[in-house]
């Protein structure tokens, strides 16, 4: 195993929990449960190392864990443990390969912790990297399969030892239509692992750096709070977010179609923003924001809910009226922004046809 | 109805007595450090003030922190055992697994996991194995433990295995005390446990404190009922209290935003409860508090009660102003209950907001003479930074667009100027002791939480169902069935699950039955 990259430690899964759900971008679920799941792997002495992609050898094979189901059956019937690292066996033995490394689908919320879970008992590095650089809803919005990953053979397992595995699935479509019913007949919370991506793929594919990004994201946070610094400039500081917006959210419609999550909040501005209103459109996660009925703001890039004293992520479930948000934007890696990640995960794949995406540009990067 | 209420803190204990809606009289004296001593004066105080005797009063009502301090103080808390009922599910995860290791290890860090549980649409992931539960039990009595806290997966969907193992448990362990998870908490596994492990530690000792309010209630010659309050602002009989004391956790500020709907006769406004050291503040909706919606840490232990979203702000009666360089400073130190002391009108030396207010002729404290000297602009402001950090914390509570009224209680709210955040301000009779009064007129309810299959059930049958389950509840805890009232619909599709799974929270509300 390459010697590259660091050891993740147990004060790193509090900011790292703290990260990711920043970078859900308003969804992905609730990192706490992975959190302790991790800690007490760790506690108990297993090593779990975060790799660079550049140390991944061309041949080796990679594999893709995350849990599925109902965030709300996850914070009730809490995983045996060892779901993901069952449904990545069943893949190699399906396959006939060994992998050599783990990977994260999407690195916004709980779905962070799966691979440095799965990491954690089979011994394997996760990569440092993930299929998103954020958090969507659907499998077939990672990078990979985008850009082409084989969508099978793939394997769900549960707590009770049921490991089913989708020998040939006809494409990523399949795979998530498949994978949603088999997980809600294994009782709403299972483990998912798709086929094997060979290293010199997933270097091409994967965003890279984002388990550091999210921990240093989440160290920043705490750091400004034990400091009394303000959040909001240290984390725009420490990664070239930018600030969009400060106010309170004035009114939130929710809706609920095809399984997800739908709604709009209303933001009032506040200080620099006074009489300006903001709106952010949801789909389980932010997905465009206007200010002023003007569209600025909106997928791929990263539209970022945060309370403006704490620097704690506020999930599109629990915004209500009267909360303080401060509204930033980070601009999505280069590989969700091609025409043929657009059609995936742009305005337009998400039901906005007239809004033309306008990509963020990185701000200075201070810290 | 005469009723007396009476609200024991850390710093005061109040008491009020009722006859109906009129405030017969309202006392408010130091807590003492034997508790009961207090509260017996306290009752003897309101009595002799309303020109009543013991016999004349119905019901008392209890609003108390005892419980919640035995938790934060890690005292009186029994050896407890932790009986999950999961397998195979859930085993990443053992009971107790966030909790500060000084508390776990005061109860023992004493855990079993078994067989059982229920998936979300009401599925069995394993059945019970009671000879599994005989020798867990076998194991709990080598250990010399008596205290049981049992917690099925999905039990809010079931209780059926919590009642079946508390069954074979209180078979083979005869005497032991034992709760169940699904009488407690809701759904999301980790915290209701919590709740359930920490209701099983206090079991001893709410067996006393309730046999000592029953003793000092007595010895005024009480013969009646009583009741404490719980955290979501509704009564519990004093024998239901004793198995579930866990509930009394954070009654305080639930009390005090009832008191103050009622004592104002508003409904839908903001309440700033001020204290000596803090100012709690929070929002009522159709008189209730509003409740939280994330996870509320109890001595360092998350649980997900139904708590009261109020937050607090170092602002109260007793807080420090000092004049600082970058300006004025108020709170978050404070002299608390030195106050009488140390205020600059009772003779001390030091700063406090109540002698800006003094010095302003905003009221009449102690010696005003002692603050004659202050300088006026130091006390304007004072008083502006105080009008500031109220403004901010009523905005910060606010949680409609509509010009809600803010109402204004407890022993600090001398501090108050005027009007905070442009909204119309409210301070009624008895505004101190407002927190006794939401103890006494507190009602009776009763709570269902759980996950409906949609696709199996329509949504009207679903919410028919989860109201007659509400209903029961809340007769069964002492409502006039007449008098029971829906208060809170609530149902949440939940995302990725086919099948329209929906999960329903109902609460119904009713008048306490007395007779």
């Amino acid at each position: 195993m390459s010697a590259e990259g660091y050891i993740l430690r147990e004060e790193d899964l509090l900011p790292l929990s703290i990260g990711a759900a920043i970078l859900g971008t308003g969804g992905g679920g609730n990192p706490y449960i992975g959190m302790l799941r991790a800690r007490e792997l760790i506690r108990a002495g297993a090593v779990v190392r975060v790799l660079p992609l550049h140390a991944l050898p061309d041949d080796a094979y990679i594999g893709e864990v995350g849990g599925i189901g109902a965030p709300v059956v996850g914070i009730e019937k809490i995983e045996q443990g060892e779901e993901c690292l069952r449904a990545m066996r069943a893949v190699e033995e399906a396959a006939g390969v060994q992998m050599y490394a783990v990977i994260s689908a999407e690195i916004g919320g709980s779905n962070a912790l799966e691979p440095i879970i799965t990491a954690a008992q089979s011994g394997l590095p996760v990569v440092d990297g993930d299929g998103m650089g954020r958090a969507f809803p659907e499998v077939q919005m990672c990078t990979w399969f985008i850009y082409g990953a084989k969508a099978s053979p793939a394997a769900i397992a549960d707590e009770k030892g049921n490991v089913v595995v989708f020998r040939h699935v006809q494409d990523m479509f399949w795979l998530e239509r498949f994978a949603r019913d088999t997980a809600v007949a294994m009782g709403a919370a299972a483990g998912l692992a798709i086929a094997p991506m060979r290293g010199d793929f997933v270097k091409k594919v994967a965003v890279p750096g984002t388990v550091t990004q999210a921990l240093e994201l989440g160290r920043v946070v705490l750091d400004a709070r034990a400091k009394r610094h303000n959040v909001v400039d240290r984390i725009c500081g420490a990664t070239g977010a930018t600030l969009f917006f400060t106010g309170k959210v004035v009114d939130v419609e929710r809706g609920m179609s095809g399984g997800f999550n739908r709604g709009t909040a209303v933001i009032e501005g506040a200080g620099e923003w006074a009489g300006s209103t903001a709106r952010i459109a949801i789909q389980n996660e932010n997905l465009i924001l206007w200010i002023d009925d003007k569209p600025v703001l909106m997928v791929p890039d990263l539209i970022m809910n945060v309370d403006p004293e704490t620097g704690e992520p506020i999930t599109t479930e629990v915004l209500r009226f009267g909360q303080r948000v401060a509204v930033l934007g980070l601009p999505a890696h280069d590989l969700m922004k091609t025409p043929e990640a657009m059609a995936i995960v742009g305005p337009k794949a998400f039901g906005y046809p007239d809004i033309a995406f306008k990509p963020l540009a990185l701000g200075q990067i201070t810290a | 109805m005469i009723r007396i209420g009476i609200d024991v803190g850390g710093t005061n204990t109040d008491a009020v007595i009722m006859d109906g809606a009129d405030v017969l009289a309202a006392v408010k004296s130091h807590t003492t450090s034997d508790v009961m001593s207090g509260v017996v004066s306290s009752l003897n105080l309101v009595l002799a003030e309303a020109g009543k005797s013991a016999s004349d009063v119905d019901v008392v009502m209890i609003g108390t922190t005892h419980f919640t301090n035995a938790v934060v103080q890690r005292r009186d808390l029994a050896q407890t055992a932790a009986v999950r009922l999961c397998l195979p599910a859930t085993q990443s995860l053992p009971p107790m697994v966030d909790w500060p290791e000084d508390l776990r290890d005061v109860i023992g860090n004493t855990w079993y996991l078994a067989h059982g549980g229920h998936e979300f649409d009401g599925r069995v992931i394993s059945p019970l194995n009671e000879d599994e539960l005989v020798g867990i039990a076998a194991d709990i009595k080598a250990k010399g433990i008596n205290t049981i806290a049992i917690t099925s997966v999905f039990s809010p969907v079931s209780a059926e295995f919590e009642a079946k193992a508390a069954e074979i448990f209180a078979r083979e362990l005869p005497g032991a005390h034992i709760t169940v998870s699904s009488e407690i908490g809701r759904i999301g596994l980790l915290e209701r446990e919590n709740a359930a492990i920490m209701n099983a530690c206090l079991r001893d000792l709410s067996h006393e404190v309730i046999q000592a309010f029953r003793d000092a209630l007595a010895g005024i010659g009480f013969t009646g009922r009583f009741f404490l309050t719980q955290n979501d602002g509704t009564l519990m009989e004093a024998e239901f209290a004793e198995k579930f004391p866990v509930l009394t956790f954070a009654s305080g500020p639930t009390n005090s935003m009832r008191g103050a709907a009622f004592l104002s006769g508003v409904k839908d406004a903001i309440v700033v409860d001020i204290g000596g050291t803090t100012a709690d503040v929070g929002s009522l909706q159709k008189g209730f508090p509003r409740q939280a919606t994330v996870a509320v840490e109890v001595g360092g232990v998350r649980t997900n009660f139904r708590m009261p979203d109020v937050f607090s702000i170092g602002l109260g009666g007793g807080s420090l102003v000092v004049d600082a360089a970058g300006g004025v400073k108020v709170g978050p130190t404070s002299v608390g209950y030195r106050i009488a002391t140390e205020a600059l009108v009772f003779g001390g030396s030091t700063l406090t907001t109540t002698d800006l207010v003094v010095a302003d002729g905003g009221a009449v404290i102690g010696d005003p003479a002692k603050v004659a000297h202050l300088d006026k602009d130091l006390v304007a402001r004072g008083r502006a930074r105080i009008a500031e950090m109220l403004d901010d914390c009523v905005e910060r509570a606010r949680v409609s667009a509509d010009p809600l009224p803010v109402i204004v209680v407890g022993g600090g709210s001398v501090i108050v100027g005027g009007p905070i955040a442009g909204l119309q301000l409210i301070k009624p009779n008895h505004f101190a002791c407002a927190n006794a009064v939401g103890a006494a007129i507190a009602q009776v309810s009763g709570e269902v939480d759980r996950v409906y299959a949609m696709a199996e059930i329509s949504r009207d049958k679903a919410l028919e169902d989860a109201k007659t389950q509400a209903v029961n509840a809340a007769v069964a805890a002492g409502a006039k069935r007449e008098t029971v009232e829906i208060v809170d619909v609530e149902d949440v599709p939940l995302a990725y699950l086919p099948g329209n799974a929906t999960r329903v929270r109902v609460k119904a509300v009713g008048e306490l039955h007395v007779g």
